[in-house]
Protein backbone atom coordinates (compact mmCIF):
# COMPACT_ATOMS: atom_id res chain seq x y z
CA UNK A 1 0.00 0.00 0.00
CA UNK A 2 2.65 2.43 -0.76
CA UNK A 3 -0.12 5.22 -2.09
CA UNK A 4 -1.05 5.76 1.48
CA UNK A 5 -2.08 9.73 2.19
CA UNK A 6 0.27 10.61 4.78
CA UNK A 7 -2.47 12.00 6.27
CA UNK A 8 -5.50 9.39 5.83
CA UNK A 9 -9.08 10.41 6.51
CA UNK A 10 -10.23 9.57 10.07
CA UNK A 11 -12.90 9.80 12.32
CA UNK A 12 -12.84 12.87 14.64
CA UNK A 13 -13.00 10.39 17.73
CA UNK A 14 -9.86 9.15 16.60
CA UNK A 15 -7.83 12.20 16.36
CA UNK A 16 -9.28 13.03 19.79
CA UNK A 17 -7.57 10.12 20.70
CA UNK A 18 -4.44 11.65 19.47
CA UNK A 19 -4.73 15.33 20.75
CA UNK A 20 -6.37 14.48 24.54
CA UNK A 21 -3.04 11.87 25.41
CA UNK A 22 -0.69 14.62 25.42
CA UNK A 23 -3.18 17.27 26.75
CA UNK A 24 -3.84 15.16 29.76
CA UNK A 25 -0.69 14.71 30.45
CA UNK A 26 0.74 18.14 29.83
CA UNK A 27 -2.61 19.90 32.27
CA UNK A 28 -1.06 16.96 34.62
CA UNK A 29 2.57 18.58 34.32
CA UNK A 30 1.27 22.02 35.35
CA UNK A 31 -0.98 20.65 38.23
CA UNK A 32 2.03 18.85 39.70
CA UNK A 33 4.48 21.78 38.85
CA UNK A 34 2.00 24.40 41.01
CA UNK A 35 0.93 25.91 38.01
CA UNK A 36 -2.73 25.19 38.67
CA UNK A 37 -3.07 25.62 42.41
CA UNK A 38 -2.01 29.20 43.45
CA UNK A 39 -2.38 28.48 46.74
CA UNK A 40 -0.28 25.77 47.12
CA UNK A 41 3.02 26.71 49.77
CA UNK A 42 6.03 26.40 47.22
CA UNK A 43 9.77 26.91 47.65
CA UNK A 44 9.48 30.58 45.81
CA UNK A 45 6.49 31.59 48.36
CA UNK A 46 7.90 30.79 50.82
CA UNK A 47 11.23 32.57 50.00
CA UNK A 48 8.63 35.50 48.77
CA UNK A 49 7.17 36.06 52.01
CA UNK A 50 10.97 36.34 53.80
CA UNK A 51 11.37 38.95 51.01
CA UNK A 52 8.34 40.40 52.47
CA UNK A 53 9.08 40.14 56.18
CA UNK A 54 12.39 40.45 56.44
CA UNK A 55 14.05 41.89 53.14
CA UNK A 56 16.33 40.66 50.81
CA UNK A 57 19.45 41.40 48.90
CA UNK A 58 20.96 39.51 45.85
CA UNK A 59 23.36 37.54 46.13
CA UNK A 60 23.02 36.78 49.79
CA UNK A 61 21.70 34.35 52.14
CA UNK A 62 17.45 34.69 51.96
CA UNK A 63 17.51 34.62 55.33
CA UNK A 64 20.20 35.06 58.18
CA UNK A 65 21.84 36.90 55.65
CA UNK A 66 24.61 38.76 57.83
CA UNK A 67 27.13 36.56 59.14
CA UNK A 68 30.66 35.62 59.16
CA UNK A 69 32.38 32.47 58.29
CA UNK A 70 34.60 30.07 61.07
CA UNK A 71 36.57 27.27 61.37
CA UNK A 72 37.73 24.58 64.11
CA UNK A 73 37.04 20.94 64.90
CA UNK A 74 34.37 18.98 66.97
CA UNK A 75 35.97 16.31 69.31
CA UNK A 76 33.51 13.50 70.11
CA UNK A 77 33.20 12.21 73.62
CA UNK A 78 31.43 8.46 72.45
CA UNK A 79 28.64 8.87 74.73
CA UNK A 80 25.92 9.49 72.22
CA UNK A 81 27.87 6.73 70.14
CA UNK A 82 25.02 4.43 72.05
CA UNK A 83 22.14 6.11 70.42
CA UNK A 84 23.90 6.75 67.04
CA UNK A 85 26.43 5.20 64.49
CA UNK A 86 27.10 8.64 62.91
CA UNK A 87 31.30 8.90 62.82
CA UNK A 88 31.16 11.96 63.85
CA UNK A 89 29.78 11.20 67.40
CA UNK A 90 33.05 8.61 67.98
CA UNK A 91 35.93 9.26 69.79
CA UNK A 92 38.05 11.48 67.24
CA UNK A 93 38.42 15.04 65.84
CA UNK A 94 36.73 16.34 62.67
CA UNK A 95 37.05 19.33 60.96
CA UNK A 96 34.35 22.08 61.18
CA UNK A 97 33.33 24.97 58.58
CA UNK A 98 31.00 27.00 60.61
CA UNK A 99 28.89 30.36 60.14
CA UNK A 100 27.50 32.71 62.73
CA UNK A 101 24.42 35.01 61.87
CA UNK A 102 21.58 37.32 62.25
CA UNK A 103 18.34 35.97 61.75
CA UNK A 104 16.49 37.90 58.80
CA UNK A 105 16.99 38.46 54.95
CA UNK A 106 19.20 41.86 55.06
CA UNK A 107 22.77 41.51 55.12
CA UNK A 108 23.77 44.97 56.51
CA UNK A 109 21.08 45.31 59.72
CA UNK A 110 22.45 46.56 62.63
CA UNK A 111 23.34 44.28 65.40
CA UNK A 112 21.26 44.28 68.48
CA UNK A 113 20.71 42.33 71.61
CA UNK A 114 17.35 40.83 70.84
CA UNK A 115 17.72 40.01 67.30
CA UNK A 116 18.11 36.31 66.99
CA UNK A 117 21.47 34.72 66.67
CA UNK A 118 22.64 31.20 64.75
CA UNK A 119 25.01 28.99 64.52
CA UNK A 120 26.28 26.87 61.30
CA UNK A 121 28.06 24.11 61.50
CA UNK A 122 29.37 21.32 58.66
CA UNK A 123 31.49 19.01 60.31
CA UNK A 124 33.25 16.64 57.78
CA UNK A 125 34.85 13.22 59.45
CA UNK A 126 37.32 12.02 56.79
CA UNK A 127 34.65 9.17 55.51
CA UNK A 128 32.50 11.93 53.81
CA UNK A 129 30.02 11.24 56.12
CA UNK A 130 29.45 14.40 56.85
CA UNK A 131 26.67 16.72 59.29
CA UNK A 132 25.04 19.68 58.82
CA UNK A 133 22.99 22.07 61.16
CA UNK A 134 21.84 25.37 61.54
CA UNK A 135 20.46 26.14 65.08
CA UNK A 136 19.42 29.49 66.76
CA UNK A 137 19.71 31.00 70.30
CA UNK A 138 15.81 31.17 70.95
CA UNK A 139 14.59 28.23 73.17
CA UNK A 140 11.40 27.09 70.83
CA UNK A 141 10.41 28.13 67.01
CA UNK A 142 7.95 30.37 67.11
CA UNK A 143 5.69 28.45 64.72
CA UNK A 144 4.48 24.58 63.88
CA UNK A 145 4.73 24.01 60.05
CA UNK A 146 5.92 25.97 57.27
CA UNK A 147 2.44 27.60 56.69
CA UNK A 148 2.68 29.13 59.98
CA UNK A 149 5.89 30.40 59.25
CA UNK A 150 4.82 31.90 55.18
CA UNK A 151 1.96 33.72 57.70
CA UNK A 152 4.00 34.70 60.36
CA UNK A 153 6.50 36.50 57.74
CA UNK A 154 3.65 38.31 56.16
CA UNK A 155 2.44 39.29 59.18
CA UNK A 156 5.69 40.78 60.63
CA UNK A 157 6.24 42.20 57.39
CA UNK A 158 7.09 45.73 57.78
CA UNK A 159 4.83 48.51 57.21
CA UNK A 160 6.09 50.68 54.41
CA UNK A 161 4.71 53.80 56.37
CA UNK A 162 6.31 53.61 59.88
CA UNK A 163 9.20 50.39 59.19
CA UNK A 164 7.87 49.08 62.00
CA UNK A 165 5.62 45.40 61.74
CA UNK A 166 1.67 46.87 61.52
CA UNK A 167 0.52 45.78 65.36
CA UNK A 168 -2.95 44.58 64.10
CA UNK A 169 -1.35 42.05 61.98
CA UNK A 170 0.50 40.58 64.35
CA UNK A 171 -2.38 40.60 66.92
CA UNK A 172 -4.39 38.96 63.84
CA UNK A 173 -2.28 36.34 63.50
CA UNK A 174 -1.63 35.90 67.33
CA UNK A 175 -5.18 35.55 67.30
CA UNK A 176 -5.55 33.10 64.82
CA UNK A 177 -2.53 30.83 66.24
CA UNK A 178 -3.71 30.35 69.90
CA UNK A 179 -1.75 27.29 70.42
CA UNK A 180 1.65 29.06 69.44
CA UNK A 181 1.21 31.77 72.08
CA UNK A 182 3.22 29.73 74.95
CA UNK A 183 6.04 29.39 72.04
CA UNK A 184 6.07 33.29 71.34
CA UNK A 185 6.18 34.35 74.32
CA UNK A 186 8.81 31.60 75.31
CA UNK A 187 10.61 33.64 72.49
CA UNK A 188 9.92 37.09 73.82
CA UNK A 189 11.23 36.50 77.53
CA UNK A 190 13.94 34.58 76.79
CA UNK A 191 17.35 35.83 78.47
CA UNK A 192 19.58 37.29 76.51
CA UNK A 193 23.60 36.55 76.51
CA UNK A 194 25.78 39.06 75.60
CA UNK A 195 27.29 37.98 72.33
CA UNK A 196 27.90 35.23 69.94
CA UNK A 197 30.45 33.69 72.38
CA UNK A 198 28.79 32.94 75.54
CA UNK A 199 25.30 32.14 73.38
CA UNK A 200 23.10 28.68 73.58
CA UNK A 201 22.01 27.40 70.28
CA UNK A 202 20.04 25.08 69.61
CA UNK A 203 18.56 22.34 66.95
CA UNK A 204 14.57 23.44 67.73
CA UNK A 205 13.63 20.77 65.48
CA UNK A 206 13.70 16.98 66.58
CA UNK A 207 16.29 14.63 64.67
CA UNK A 208 16.15 10.56 65.22
CA UNK A 209 19.70 9.00 66.09
CA UNK A 210 20.07 5.89 64.93
CA UNK A 211 22.12 3.05 66.75
CA UNK A 212 23.96 -0.06 64.78
CA UNK A 213 21.25 -2.20 65.42
CA UNK A 214 18.80 0.22 64.30
CA UNK A 215 17.28 1.62 66.76
CA UNK A 216 15.66 5.09 66.73
CA UNK A 217 16.09 7.60 69.52
CA UNK A 218 14.21 10.99 68.69
CA UNK A 219 16.70 14.04 69.76
CA UNK A 220 16.76 17.47 69.96
CA UNK A 221 20.49 19.20 70.96
CA UNK A 222 22.07 22.24 71.73
CA UNK A 223 25.59 23.84 71.56
CA UNK A 224 26.07 25.19 75.50
CA UNK A 225 28.84 27.43 75.84
CA UNK A 226 31.64 26.72 77.92
CA UNK A 227 32.70 30.21 78.87
CA UNK A 228 30.44 32.12 81.16
CA UNK A 229 27.50 33.49 79.73
CA UNK A 230 27.50 37.43 80.38
CA UNK A 231 24.03 39.70 80.16
CA UNK A 232 23.78 41.37 77.43
CA UNK A 233 24.06 45.49 76.29
CA UNK A 234 22.82 46.98 73.36
CA UNK A 235 25.54 49.51 71.81
CA UNK A 236 23.93 51.66 69.66
CA UNK A 237 26.81 53.40 68.26
CA UNK A 238 28.16 50.02 66.51
CA UNK A 239 26.36 48.44 63.82
CA UNK A 240 28.56 45.72 63.65
CA UNK A 241 28.96 45.63 67.61
CA UNK A 242 28.31 41.30 67.98
CA UNK A 243 30.48 40.39 65.04
CA UNK A 244 33.65 42.77 66.11
CA UNK A 245 33.18 41.31 69.25
CA UNK A 246 32.91 37.81 68.21
CA UNK A 247 35.94 38.76 65.98
CA UNK A 248 38.22 40.02 68.95
CA UNK A 249 37.12 36.73 70.98
CA UNK A 250 38.16 34.43 68.41
CA UNK A 251 41.58 36.22 67.59
CA UNK A 252 41.94 36.17 71.29
CA UNK A 253 41.50 32.45 71.81
CA UNK A 254 39.48 29.24 70.61
CA UNK A 255 35.81 29.49 71.86
CA UNK A 256 34.14 26.28 72.83
CA UNK A 257 30.78 24.65 73.29
CA UNK A 258 29.42 21.68 74.44
CA UNK A 259 27.12 19.51 72.37
CA UNK A 260 24.14 18.66 74.95
CA UNK A 261 21.60 16.14 73.16
CA UNK A 262 18.44 15.83 75.02
CA UNK A 263 16.73 12.33 74.52
CA UNK A 264 13.03 12.90 74.44
CA UNK A 265 10.62 11.58 77.33
CA UNK A 266 7.22 9.89 77.16
CA UNK A 267 5.28 13.14 76.78
CA UNK A 268 7.87 15.44 74.30
CA UNK A 269 5.92 16.53 70.92
CA UNK A 270 8.73 14.98 68.36
CA UNK A 271 7.48 16.19 65.32
CA UNK A 272 6.34 20.19 66.92
CA UNK A 273 9.57 22.49 67.22
CA UNK A 274 7.09 24.87 68.86
CA UNK A 275 6.92 23.16 71.90
CA UNK A 276 9.56 22.51 74.50
CA UNK A 277 10.08 19.02 76.22
CA UNK A 278 10.57 17.92 79.70
CA UNK A 279 12.92 19.73 81.84
CA UNK A 280 14.49 16.38 83.34
CA UNK A 281 15.22 14.51 80.19
CA UNK A 282 18.39 12.86 79.93
CA UNK A 283 21.18 14.81 78.51
CA UNK A 284 24.62 13.61 76.99
CA UNK A 285 27.45 15.45 76.48
CA UNK A 286 28.40 14.49 73.05
CA UNK A 287 31.32 16.35 72.70
CA UNK A 288 33.02 19.56 72.21
CA UNK A 289 33.10 22.24 69.36
CA UNK A 290 36.20 24.11 69.78
CA UNK A 291 36.36 27.35 66.98
CA UNK A 292 39.54 28.90 66.01
CA UNK A 293 39.26 31.09 62.52
CA UNK A 294 37.64 33.64 61.51
CA UNK A 295 37.09 35.45 57.96
CA UNK A 296 34.59 36.94 56.09
CA UNK A 297 31.97 35.95 53.91
CA UNK A 298 34.00 37.30 50.93
CA UNK A 299 35.84 33.96 49.85
CA UNK A 300 35.14 32.25 53.08
CA UNK A 301 34.53 28.56 52.93
CA UNK A 302 30.70 29.06 54.57
CA UNK A 303 29.51 31.14 51.18
CA UNK A 304 29.46 28.69 48.67
CA UNK A 305 27.78 25.61 50.45
CA UNK A 306 24.36 25.78 52.69
CA UNK A 307 23.61 24.24 55.67
CA UNK A 308 20.64 21.95 54.91
CA UNK A 309 19.82 20.33 58.19
CA UNK A 310 18.64 17.36 56.25
CA UNK A 311 22.41 16.66 54.84
CA UNK A 312 22.64 13.90 57.75
CA UNK A 313 25.02 10.93 58.34
CA UNK A 314 24.38 7.50 58.25
CA UNK A 315 23.40 6.98 62.02
CA UNK A 316 20.99 10.23 61.93
CA UNK A 317 17.44 10.65 60.43
CA UNK A 318 14.54 13.61 60.17
CA UNK A 319 12.24 13.57 62.57
CA UNK A 320 8.07 13.41 61.16
CA UNK A 321 8.70 17.56 61.91
CA UNK A 322 7.19 19.53 59.24
CA UNK A 323 9.29 22.26 59.03
CA UNK A 324 13.08 19.91 57.98
CA UNK A 325 11.30 19.44 54.54
CA UNK A 326 10.67 22.67 54.09
CA UNK A 327 14.00 24.38 55.71
CA UNK A 328 15.61 21.79 53.49
CA UNK A 329 13.87 22.94 50.14
CA UNK A 330 14.03 26.36 50.89
CA UNK A 331 17.77 26.25 51.84
CA UNK A 332 18.83 24.62 48.06
CA UNK A 333 16.59 27.67 46.52
CA UNK A 334 18.22 30.07 48.39
CA UNK A 335 21.87 28.54 47.53
CA UNK A 336 20.61 28.23 43.92
CA UNK A 337 18.77 31.65 43.32
CA UNK A 338 21.93 33.31 45.29
CA UNK A 339 24.63 31.63 43.50
CA UNK A 340 23.70 33.07 40.39
CA UNK A 341 23.70 36.39 41.80
CA UNK A 342 26.70 39.04 42.57
CA UNK A 343 26.83 39.96 46.12
CA UNK A 344 28.23 43.20 47.28
CA UNK A 345 31.07 43.27 49.64
CA UNK A 346 29.29 41.86 53.06
CA UNK A 347 28.89 43.73 56.34
CA UNK A 348 31.82 41.60 58.17
CA UNK A 349 34.77 42.58 55.61
CA UNK A 350 37.99 40.68 54.99
CA UNK A 351 39.84 43.89 56.62
CA UNK A 352 37.44 43.28 59.81
CA UNK A 353 38.60 39.51 60.38
CA UNK A 354 42.20 39.96 59.54
CA UNK A 355 44.05 38.67 62.16
CA UNK A 356 45.50 42.25 64.43
CA UNK A 357 49.69 42.42 63.62
CA UNK A 358 51.51 40.48 66.43
CA UNK A 359 48.80 37.95 67.23
CA UNK A 360 49.27 35.78 64.45
CA UNK A 361 51.91 33.59 66.43
CA UNK A 362 49.84 32.34 69.25
CA UNK A 363 47.12 31.47 67.23
CA UNK A 364 48.38 28.95 65.06
CA UNK B 1 1.08 -2.12 5.76
CA UNK B 2 4.02 -1.80 6.44
CA UNK B 3 6.01 -5.26 7.03
CA UNK B 4 5.30 -6.45 10.53
CA UNK B 5 9.09 -6.04 11.86
CA UNK B 6 9.20 -5.02 15.77
CA UNK B 7 11.56 -3.83 17.54
CA UNK B 8 12.75 -6.33 19.63
CA UNK B 9 12.19 -7.59 22.83
CA UNK B 10 14.80 -6.14 24.69
CA UNK B 11 14.13 -2.83 22.96
CA UNK B 12 10.49 -2.86 24.11
CA UNK B 13 11.28 -3.89 27.44
CA UNK B 14 13.90 -0.99 27.97
CA UNK B 15 11.76 1.39 26.42
CA UNK B 16 8.50 0.94 28.28
CA UNK B 17 9.98 0.71 30.91
CA UNK B 18 12.01 3.99 30.59
CA UNK B 19 9.08 5.73 29.59
CA UNK B 20 7.55 5.17 32.67
CA UNK B 21 10.42 5.58 34.76
CA UNK B 22 10.83 9.28 32.93
CA UNK B 23 7.84 10.49 32.82
CA UNK B 24 7.86 9.42 36.76
CA UNK B 25 10.74 10.89 37.30
CA UNK B 26 9.75 14.23 35.34
CA UNK B 27 6.35 14.49 37.35
CA UNK B 28 8.19 13.78 40.67
CA UNK B 29 10.70 16.82 39.39
CA UNK B 30 8.34 19.45 39.45
CA UNK B 31 6.74 18.13 41.77
CA UNK B 32 9.29 18.27 44.61
CA UNK B 33 10.97 21.53 42.94
CA UNK B 34 7.50 23.70 43.72
CA UNK B 35 6.79 22.16 47.39
CA UNK B 36 8.17 23.11 50.84
CA UNK B 37 5.37 19.82 52.31
CA UNK B 38 6.15 16.63 54.08
CA UNK B 39 6.90 14.91 50.59
CA UNK B 40 9.67 16.76 49.51
CA UNK B 41 12.61 15.25 51.38
CA UNK B 42 11.57 11.88 50.39
CA UNK B 43 10.46 12.48 46.87
CA UNK B 44 14.28 14.28 46.69
CA UNK B 45 15.84 11.12 48.50
CA UNK B 46 13.98 8.98 45.47
CA UNK B 47 14.83 11.44 42.46
CA UNK B 48 18.01 10.88 42.78
CA UNK B 49 18.79 6.87 42.23
CA UNK B 50 15.55 7.03 39.96
CA UNK B 51 17.49 9.61 37.78
CA UNK B 52 21.02 7.16 38.18
CA UNK B 53 18.98 4.16 36.99
CA UNK B 54 17.48 6.21 33.93
CA UNK B 55 21.26 7.45 33.00
CA UNK B 56 22.67 3.57 33.83
CA UNK B 57 19.46 1.93 31.51
CA UNK B 58 20.06 4.93 28.71
CA UNK B 59 23.46 4.20 28.26
CA UNK B 60 22.80 -0.05 28.15
CA UNK B 61 19.84 0.98 25.74
CA UNK B 62 22.51 3.23 23.62
CA UNK B 63 24.51 0.06 22.94
CA UNK B 64 21.29 -2.14 22.39
CA UNK B 65 20.15 0.58 19.82
CA UNK B 66 23.35 0.42 17.84
CA UNK B 67 24.05 -2.84 17.92
CA UNK B 68 19.99 -4.08 17.41
CA UNK B 69 19.10 -1.56 14.13
CA UNK B 70 15.04 -0.88 14.72
CA UNK B 71 12.82 -1.67 12.12
CA UNK B 72 12.39 0.51 8.71
CA UNK B 73 9.49 3.43 8.84
CA UNK B 74 6.96 2.75 6.48
CA UNK B 75 8.62 3.06 2.70
CA UNK B 76 5.68 5.95 2.22
CA UNK B 77 6.31 8.44 5.66
CA UNK B 78 7.22 11.45 3.72
CA UNK B 79 11.19 12.05 4.17
CA UNK B 80 10.57 15.44 6.49
CA UNK B 81 8.47 13.01 8.72
CA UNK B 82 11.14 10.53 8.71
CA UNK B 83 13.93 13.18 9.78
CA UNK B 84 11.89 14.14 12.15
CA UNK B 85 11.45 11.05 14.04
CA UNK B 86 15.27 10.58 13.77
CA UNK B 87 15.78 14.00 14.90
CA UNK B 88 13.82 13.48 17.76
CA UNK B 89 14.96 10.41 19.02
CA UNK B 90 18.38 11.39 18.77
CA UNK B 91 17.05 13.90 21.11
CA UNK B 92 15.40 12.24 23.54
CA UNK B 93 18.28 9.91 23.57
CA UNK B 94 20.63 12.42 24.13
CA UNK B 95 18.62 13.73 26.93
CA UNK B 96 17.97 10.61 28.82
CA UNK B 97 21.70 10.49 29.15
CA UNK B 98 22.25 14.25 29.88
CA UNK B 99 19.35 15.13 32.49
CA UNK B 100 20.95 12.75 35.31
CA UNK B 101 24.25 13.70 34.54
CA UNK B 102 23.52 17.51 35.16
CA UNK B 103 21.88 16.82 37.92
CA UNK B 104 24.72 14.86 39.65
CA UNK B 105 26.91 17.36 37.95
CA UNK B 106 25.06 20.28 40.08
CA UNK B 107 25.38 18.45 43.37
CA UNK B 108 28.56 18.20 42.93
CA UNK B 109 29.24 21.93 41.78
CA UNK B 110 27.56 22.92 44.89
CA UNK B 111 29.57 20.75 47.41
CA UNK B 112 26.30 18.73 48.62
CA UNK B 113 27.16 14.98 49.50
CA UNK B 114 25.45 13.05 47.23
CA UNK B 115 23.51 9.37 48.86
CA UNK B 116 22.29 7.19 46.68
CA UNK B 117 20.49 4.39 48.41
CA UNK B 118 20.10 5.46 52.29
CA UNK B 119 23.11 6.99 53.65
CA UNK B 120 25.19 3.79 52.96
CA UNK B 121 25.88 4.60 49.42
CA UNK B 122 27.29 8.10 47.72
CA UNK B 123 28.22 9.01 44.59
CA UNK B 124 31.33 10.95 43.99
CA UNK B 125 31.55 14.68 42.83
CA UNK B 126 32.09 14.56 38.95
CA UNK B 127 32.78 18.33 39.14
CA UNK B 128 34.73 20.47 41.34
CA UNK B 129 32.75 22.81 43.81
CA UNK B 130 31.69 26.23 41.86
CA UNK B 131 28.57 28.01 43.39
CA UNK B 132 28.12 29.80 39.88
CA UNK B 133 28.40 26.47 37.72
CA UNK B 134 26.13 24.92 40.08
CA UNK B 135 23.48 27.58 39.92
CA UNK B 136 23.91 27.85 36.31
CA UNK B 137 23.59 24.06 36.17
CA UNK B 138 20.42 24.05 37.92
CA UNK B 139 18.93 26.06 35.75
CA UNK B 140 20.16 24.15 33.15
CA UNK B 141 18.49 20.53 35.06
CA UNK B 142 15.06 22.91 34.72
CA UNK B 143 15.23 23.46 30.84
CA UNK B 144 16.57 20.62 30.03
CA UNK B 145 13.69 18.45 31.91
CA UNK B 146 11.27 21.18 30.12
CA UNK B 147 12.67 20.27 27.15
CA UNK B 148 12.21 16.45 27.05
CA UNK B 149 8.70 16.44 28.59
CA UNK B 150 8.04 18.63 25.53
CA UNK B 151 9.74 16.36 23.37
CA UNK B 152 7.84 13.40 25.12
CA UNK B 153 4.56 15.02 24.48
CA UNK B 154 5.26 15.31 20.73
CA UNK B 155 6.56 11.65 20.64
CA UNK B 156 3.14 10.98 22.32
CA UNK B 157 1.05 12.38 19.80
CA UNK B 158 3.07 11.23 16.59
CA UNK B 159 2.80 7.60 17.91
CA UNK B 160 -0.91 7.81 18.34
CA UNK B 161 -1.20 9.51 14.90
CA UNK B 162 0.89 6.21 13.71
CA UNK B 163 -1.41 4.30 15.37
CA UNK B 164 -4.98 5.94 15.29
CA UNK B 165 -4.59 8.15 12.13
CA UNK B 166 -2.19 5.93 9.84
CA UNK B 167 -2.75 2.75 11.53
CA UNK B 168 0.89 1.96 9.47
CA UNK B 169 2.41 -0.30 12.25
CA UNK B 170 4.64 1.93 13.90
CA UNK B 171 2.98 2.22 17.06
CA UNK B 172 2.17 -1.88 17.20
CA UNK B 173 6.15 -2.23 16.03
CA UNK B 174 7.13 -0.82 20.00
CA UNK B 175 4.03 -2.62 21.59
CA UNK B 176 3.93 -6.49 20.26
CA UNK B 177 6.07 -8.77 18.62
CA UNK B 178 6.20 -8.43 14.87
CA UNK B 179 4.63 -11.45 13.10
CA UNK B 180 4.40 -11.70 9.39
CA UNK B 181 0.70 -10.84 8.46
C1 LIG C 1 10.03 26.73 57.60
C2 LIG C 1 10.93 27.26 58.36
C3 LIG C 1 12.21 27.88 57.86
C4 LIG C 1 12.52 28.47 56.67
C5 LIG C 1 11.60 28.64 55.45
C6 LIG C 1 13.88 28.91 56.72
C7 LIG C 1 14.54 29.56 55.69
C8 LIG C 1 15.88 29.83 55.66
C9 LIG C 1 16.63 30.22 54.50
C10 LIG C 1 16.04 30.44 53.12
C11 LIG C 1 17.93 30.36 54.86
C12 LIG C 1 19.10 30.73 53.95
C13 LIG C 1 19.79 29.45 53.49
C14 LIG C 1 20.92 29.65 52.52
O1 LIG C 1 20.83 30.50 51.60
O2 LIG C 1 21.94 28.93 52.64
C15 LIG C 1 18.00 30.06 56.26
C16 LIG C 1 19.15 30.09 57.01
C17 LIG C 1 19.22 29.65 58.32
N1 LIG C 1 18.20 29.11 59.07
FE1 LIG C 1 16.33 28.83 58.51
N2 LIG C 1 14.39 28.58 57.94
C18 LIG C 1 13.41 27.95 58.67
C19 LIG C 1 13.53 27.43 59.94
C20 LIG C 1 14.66 27.43 60.69
C21 LIG C 1 14.81 26.83 62.00
C22 LIG C 1 13.75 26.03 62.76
C23 LIG C 1 16.09 27.09 62.38
C24 LIG C 1 16.80 26.71 63.66
C25 LIG C 1 16.72 25.69 64.30
C26 LIG C 1 16.74 27.81 61.33
C27 LIG C 1 18.05 28.21 61.35
C28 LIG C 1 18.72 28.77 60.31
C29 LIG C 1 20.11 29.12 60.36
C30 LIG C 1 21.05 28.92 61.53
C31 LIG C 1 20.42 29.67 59.11
C32 LIG C 1 21.75 30.24 58.68
C33 LIG C 1 22.60 29.20 58.07
C34 LIG C 1 23.88 29.84 57.65
O3 LIG C 1 24.51 30.53 58.44
O4 LIG C 1 24.23 29.61 56.48
N3 LIG C 1 15.85 28.01 60.32
N4 LIG C 1 16.74 29.72 56.72
C1 LIG D 1 16.24 11.45 33.71
C2 LIG D 1 16.56 11.90 34.83
C3 LIG D 1 16.00 13.13 35.49
C4 LIG D 1 14.85 13.82 35.23
C5 LIG D 1 13.80 13.55 34.18
C6 LIG D 1 14.81 14.91 36.19
C7 LIG D 1 13.80 15.85 36.23
C8 LIG D 1 13.76 16.91 37.11
C9 LIG D 1 12.78 17.94 37.11
C10 LIG D 1 11.60 18.04 36.13
C11 LIG D 1 13.08 18.79 38.12
C12 LIG D 1 12.31 20.05 38.51
C13 LIG D 1 12.92 21.21 37.83
C14 LIG D 1 12.24 22.50 38.19
O1 LIG D 1 11.00 22.55 38.19
O2 LIG D 1 12.95 23.47 38.45
C15 LIG D 1 14.25 18.30 38.78
C16 LIG D 1 14.85 18.89 39.87
C17 LIG D 1 15.94 18.35 40.53
N1 LIG D 1 16.66 17.23 40.16
FE1 LIG D 1 16.30 16.05 38.58
N2 LIG D 1 15.91 14.85 37.00
C18 LIG D 1 16.67 13.78 36.62
C19 LIG D 1 17.84 13.32 37.19
C20 LIG D 1 18.39 13.83 38.35
C21 LIG D 1 19.55 13.29 39.02
C22 LIG D 1 20.36 12.09 38.57
C23 LIG D 1 19.77 14.07 40.12
C24 LIG D 1 20.82 14.00 41.18
C25 LIG D 1 21.69 13.06 41.36
C26 LIG D 1 18.74 15.10 40.13
C27 LIG D 1 18.62 16.07 41.10
C28 LIG D 1 17.65 17.04 41.09
C29 LIG D 1 17.58 18.07 42.10
C30 LIG D 1 18.49 18.24 43.31
C31 LIG D 1 16.51 18.90 41.74
C32 LIG D 1 16.07 20.17 42.49
C33 LIG D 1 15.07 19.98 43.57
C34 LIG D 1 14.65 21.32 44.16
O3 LIG D 1 14.68 22.32 43.46
O4 LIG D 1 14.31 21.36 45.33
N3 LIG D 1 17.91 14.92 39.04
N4 LIG D 1 14.66 17.14 38.15
C1 LIG E 1 4.35 7.92 26.59
C2 LIG E 1 4.11 6.97 25.78
C3 LIG E 1 5.04 6.55 24.66
C4 LIG E 1 4.62 5.97 23.51
C5 LIG E 1 3.18 5.67 23.13
C6 LIG E 1 5.78 5.70 22.71
C7 LIG E 1 5.77 5.08 21.48
C8 LIG E 1 6.87 4.82 20.70
C9 LIG E 1 6.85 4.18 19.43
C10 LIG E 1 5.59 3.70 18.72
C11 LIG E 1 8.11 4.11 18.97
C12 LIG E 1 8.56 3.51 17.67
C13 LIG E 1 8.92 4.58 16.70
C14 LIG E 1 9.61 3.99 15.47
O1 LIG E 1 9.16 2.96 14.91
O2 LIG E 1 10.63 4.56 15.08
C15 LIG E 1 8.95 4.73 19.95
C16 LIG E 1 10.31 4.84 19.84
C17 LIG E 1 11.12 5.52 20.76
N1 LIG E 1 10.70 6.05 21.97
FE1 LIG E 1 8.83 6.06 22.67
N2 LIG E 1 6.91 6.14 23.39
C18 LIG E 1 6.49 6.68 24.58
C19 LIG E 1 7.31 7.24 25.55
C20 LIG E 1 8.65 7.44 25.41
C21 LIG E 1 9.48 8.10 26.39
C22 LIG E 1 9.01 8.70 27.73
C23 LIG E 1 10.75 8.09 25.89
C24 LIG E 1 12.00 8.64 26.51
C25 LIG E 1 12.25 9.81 26.81
C26 LIG E 1 10.72 7.43 24.60
C27 LIG E 1 11.81 7.27 23.77
C28 LIG E 1 11.79 6.64 22.56
C29 LIG E 1 12.94 6.50 21.70
C30 LIG E 1 14.33 7.04 21.99
C31 LIG E 1 12.51 5.79 20.58
C32 LIG E 1 13.35 5.40 19.36
C33 LIG E 1 13.54 3.95 19.36
C34 LIG E 1 14.74 3.55 20.15
O3 LIG E 1 15.82 3.72 19.60
O4 LIG E 1 14.61 3.09 21.28
N3 LIG E 1 9.43 7.05 24.36
N4 LIG E 1 8.17 5.15 21.01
Amino acid sequence: MATNPVVPPASALRWLGVVAAPAALALAFLWAGGWLTPGRLTQVGILDALREGGGMQPGFRRNHAKGVCVGGWFEGTGNAAGLSAATVLQQRRVPVVGRFALAGGLPFQADAPAKVRSMALRLMPPDGREWRMGINDIPVFPVRTPQEFHDLQLASRPDPATGKPDPARMRAFRAGHPWLQPAMEQVARRPLASGFADDTYRSLDSFLFVAANGMKTAVRWAMVPVRPVMPADGHADDHDYLFRQVIDDIHAHPLQWHLMVTVAGAGDAIDDPSRTWARDDRQIDAGTLTLTTIESEEGGPCTGITFDPLVLPAGMAPSGDPILSARSAAYMRSFFLRSGERAAAPAVTPGMTATPAGTKDNKS
Amino acid sequence: MRSAVSFSLPSRILHWLMAVMILGMLFIGVFMAATVGPGYHRLVTLHRPLGIAILVLAILRLGNRLRTPPPPLPADLPPLMKAGAKASHILLYVLMIALPLVGWGMLSAADYPIPLWGEAMRLPPILPHDPALWAWLRSAHTVLAFLLFGLVLAHLGAALFHGLIRRDGVLSSMVRRGSPD
